[in-house]
């Protein structure tokens, strides 16, 4: 079997699977639902690996394989075609996503195995994988933004997953709308594209491309930049970053798949897919960087803040993100996408982790409630230090290599780009103060009341209630169930934590400098036509800056360490002194302020005043009169009904008197 | 006489037959003049039967008197059971498909 | 002397018509037409309809309007209101009538047919006789002749079914 068939393969598996879940889940017995989920998505895993086999028999120049189904629209000039694209970027991307998707299906068989609307979690988680790989398999723009589409569907009905929860339905909506943000952008720049290129094909695009504009030509430039604005909203950069927090509304193994692995990935690849325009449109890509450099150090200072577990976490996915959208922007493609897949394992693993603790805190995720789980938790403990060793970057493991070799190619690249190799240490170093603020507060420390409890052996309980407001609520379908799952106790939790933990430990050795480039060369098929790809920081110097990053890292676990492990008073006497520090970084910088100001406001007024004028003169004016005259006619031919038959025997022979006349004067 | 004659007559039989029905209020009267109507029709049948020496206008005019036997006997029926449920015989006061 | 048979006939003819929409008394109506159908079949014998004549008679002016008697005895005198509802309705109808009959004499005098201008063409002795007749309708109007009678099986039933009493029981409740 060619390349292709195994990329049509990796679309059919996880949508069979969704269909049958999603049609006959009242037939099938137990929680096979999950496991027929799983299954898919391994299979679609399976047929990745196929597809990769194949591209590596190919040469490298004719890794870019295209096949298409059938021919959606062919009129008018324009030639859209239901296609796929398998190249090693494709591919790479596939396997990540199911990968990391196949062993998230299986640690959410235990974690909700309690909830009553489990066919219905597995039938959306598999939906969004499908879309997810349309995104990344499609050859043709509209496909594209056909999978574009629904992954942000997915990630609404996984968000609201438990929709009798206000504060769910309510993120799932602002996830949605600040999408919609970013498909407009996205459709934008593909109307843009067809107008000045001719074609949706993404191959012809990046072959036109060049020849059409020269750099940094404005139109390139807007086309970058709209681009940039649908990957921004998917990524969660600012300003379009408002929705990730709240998207912690879901149930974790949703956090974990789409809102660190998969979903927020698709702009990361979205920028590396559309390299070609963006190293025309040069300074669209610095925008890019700069816009990742923001992310990366504002959502670093609110993760050291917050008290929710889960947000702390997404946070640190904000942040992360910017590491790869800087990566994308600057050139440093291999590099960025190297950062994808390691962050991918350690940052699934620590949201596999921290539901294992909140199952334990029976769902709540105050973390200043946790606190010394290492002797109750013992599995879960280690695996949330791995995925934090990983995070920040602790020396040898994956996060370490990756996120590195991004700053060493800023460095390299020189001049105005030394902002980014900066920028990305103090990132560094506060990722990995607050990574150790998770990790020292909920394993280190003195055990807490729940850990204490769970020593003794007493199951973790607590009345059912909404982690955000503290509302109650029962444990009926559309709310989380009774049972609490925590990784000791469940087999497939502890299956799929252990596998991402070796990759977060050891994934790393594929790029090690000067020793292999694994990534590099495989992916080097996807981007022959980049003049960036082949920015190389010399071996002397990438581990010049793995030393410098080693340091930052131990740095800021030595920081974390002083704050959350040996004086827990510190951190409160901070606080105390520094009010409006706190509160800023609390509040999230006030961007949800600011967008409500500056956005949702004028909307709704924009609304009431358009309701009031033109809803009630124009539309409801035409409406109504066109009714007003039809009544009006109507009433007047009423009069010729009036019930005598007599008057209807004069209006007959009347009619008859003058067709007869008529007939006599036409005759004469 | 010509044929003409007759056709005259007929016109003008036909057309009192039209005023009966537009002046007259009761049922029955309304049904004679139906019957004044069809008549006239009749006589005009047998005056062109007359003028192309053809038995065919006869045979018609007997039908429509066949025709005329049985509307005559169901327009008298509907004024006997009108009759019986009370309903007055004035067409009148028959108005509810007014509009 | 056909003149003046053509006259009486006219005569009587439309005098009864008039007659029967001028008339208030509905019985009175129907004699009226009766007087009309007896001067119509005299107009029919002066056409050579003879049989006609003779069904006029014994169907028309006998049976038909035996009915009519019957149904006026049985309803009675229906006195129509003087006040005329209908506005207008008075003063149109005559003029309706009269137009009519202006707009259709004008078609006949005036449409230039050549075979109404004269008397009609000899005839032989069997015209409008019973045999002519029957030899038509059971020949060539077969089928117009089981229609009819079948279109009088129907009238019969159907004026059975709508003036019958109510049964004993329905009228009780």
């Amino acid at each position: 079997m060619d390349a292709t068939t195994y990329g049509w393969l990796v679309l059919a598996f996880p949508l069979a699977g969704s269909l049958l879940i999603a049609f006959g889940w009242r037939v099938l017995p137990g929680r096979s639902a999950g496991w027929i989920g799983t299954a898919a998505i391994g299979l679609a895993f399976c047929a990745s690996l196929g597809a990769l086999f194949e591209i590596l028999d190919l040469p490298v120049e004719e890794r870019q394989l295209t096949d298409s189904a059938y021919d959606y629209a062919s009129a008018g000039g324009l030639d859209i075609q239901m296609s796929i694209l398998v190249d090693p970027l494709s591919v790479f991307m596939c396997l990540v996503v199911s990968g990391i998707s196949a062993l998230i299906h299986l640690y959410s068989i235990s974690y909700l195995t309690s909830d009553r609307g489990f066919s219905r979690f597995f039938s959306y988680l598999n939906f969004f994988v499908f879309s997810m790989l349309l995104l990344v398999l499609a050859g043709n723009l509209i496909l594209l933004i056909v999978g574009w589409a629904f992954v942000g569907f997915a990630s609404y009905a996984l968000i609201s997953f438990w929709y009798r929860r206000t504060t769910a339905t309510e993120a799932g909506m602002k996830a949605f709308v600040i999408n919609v943000v970013g498909d407009v952008g996205l459709v934008l720049a593909a109307l843009f594209i067809v107008r000045e290129l001719g074609t949706f094909d993404l191959l012809a695009i990046f072959e036109a491309a060049p020849e059409e504009f020269t750099t940094n030509e404005s139109v390139a430039v807007v086309i970058g930049l709209l681009l940039l604005v649908g990957a921004a909203a998917k990524s969660a950069q600012v300003p379009l970053h408002t929705w990730l927090p709240d998207a912690m509304e879901g149930p974790t193994p949703v956090s974990a798949l789409i809102h660190a692995a998969t979903m927020v990935t698709a702009g990361v690849y979205l920028i590396a897919r559309f390299h070609p325009v963006f190293e025309i449109a040069l300074t669209a890509a610095d925008i890019a960087a700069v816009v990742g450099l923001v992310t990366l150090l504002i959502a670093a200072t609110i993760a050291l803040v917050v008290t929710d577990l889960k947000r702390i976490i997404a946070y640190s996915t904000m942040s992360q993100i910017g590491y790869m959208v800087v990566g994308v922007g600057i050139g440093a493609y291999s590099a960025g996408l190297f950062h994808l897949m390691t962050h991918a394992f350690f940052k699934a693993l620590l949201f596999m982790a921290a539901g294992s603790v909140i199952g334990a805190m029976a769902n709540r995720q105050n973390i200043d409630l946790m606190g010394g789980f290492r002797r109750s938790l013992p599995f879960t403990s280690a695996l949330l230090i791995v995925g934090a060793l990983a995070l920040a970057a602790f020396p040898g493991t994956s996060g370490f290599f990756s996120k590195d070799e991004i700053l060493a190619v800023a460095e390299t690249r020189g001049g105005f780009y030394w902002t980014f190799a900066i920028g990305g240490y103090i990132g560094a170093l506060l990722t990995a103060a607050y990574a150790f603020r998770i990790g020292f507060r909920v394993a280190f420390g003195p055990p807490s009341e729940v850990a204490h409890d769970l020593e003794r052996g007493v199951d973790p309980h607590a009345e059912p209630q909404n982690p955000a407001t503290g509302e109650r609520e029962d444990t009926d379908v559309g709310f989380p169930g009774e049972k609490h799952a925590i990784a000791e106790d469940a087999w497939p939790m502890k299956i799929a934590m252990s596998v991402l933990g070796l990759g977060a430990l050891f994934a790393g050795y594929i790029q090690v400098p000067g020793v292999d480039h694994v990534l590099t060369t495989f992916l080097h098929g996807s981007f022959e036509d980049s003049a960036l790809y082949e920015i190389e920081p010399t071996t002397a110097d990438a581990w010049r800056g793995l030393a410098v990053g080693g340091a930052v890292s131990l740095a800021g676990i030595a920081i974390a360490a002083h704050f959350f492990l040996r004086d827990r008073a510190a951190a409160a006497s901070l606080r105390e002194r520094l009010p409006w520090l706190h509160d800023f970084l609390e509040r999230k910088w006030y961007f949800d302020e600011l967008i409500d100001a500056c956005v949702v406001r004028p909307c709704l007024a924009c609304g009431r005043w358009a309701d009031r004028t033109f809803e009630r003169y124009v539309v409801e004016g035409l409406v109504g009169g066109t009714i007003g005259v039809a009544k009006g006619a109507n009433a007047a031919v009423r009069l010729a009904q009036s019930g005598y038959l007599r008057s209807y025997a004069l209006l007959l022979v009347v009619g008859f008197c003058g067709l007869g006349l008529y007939f006599l004067v036409a005759g004469s | 006489m010509d044929i003409t004659w007759y056709l005259v007559l007929s016109a003008l039989i036909f057309a009192v037959g039209v005023t009966g029905v537009l002046l007259r209020r009761s049922p029955l009267v309304i049904l004679l003049c139906l019957e004044l109507m069809l008549n006239a029709g009749n006589l005009a049948l047998l005056a062109f039967s007359r003028s192309l020496g053809n038995e065919e206008g006869q045979v018609f005019a007997l039908v429509v008197m066949v025709v005329a036997a049985c509307e005559v006997v169901v327009g008298l029926g509907l004024i006997v059971a009108a009759y019986r449920r009370r309903i007055p015989l004035n067409v009148d006061e028959l108005r509810s498909l007014r509009g | 002397m056909k003149e003046v048979a053509f006259f009486a006939g006219a005569i009587g003819a439309l005098g009864g018509a008039i007659a029967v929409i001028g008339l208030r008394n509905p019985f009175y109506s129907v004699l009226a037409l009766i007087i009309h159908l007896i001067s119509l079949a005299g107009l029919f014998l002066l056409l050579q309809g003879e049989f006609l004549a003779a069904a006029q008679i014994v169907v028309y002016a006998g049976a038909v309007m035996v009915l009519y008697v019957f149904v006026a005895a049985y309803v009675g005198n229906v006195d129509e209101p003087l006040w005329e509802p209908i506005p207008g309705q008075r003063f149109i109808a005559p003029l309706l009538g009269i137009a009519l009959f202006v707009e259709l004499g004008i078609a006949i005098v005036g449409s230039g047919l050549r075979s109404i201008e004269s008397e009609g063409p000899t005839v032989e002795l069997g015209f409008g006789s019973p045999e002519a007749i029957g030899t038509l309708l059971l020949e060539r109007f077969l089928i117009a002749f089981e229609a009819a009678s079948l279109l009088l099986l129907v009238a019969a039933v159907g004026a059975v079914v709508l003036a019958a009493r109510k049964r004993p029981s329905e009228e009780a409740g």
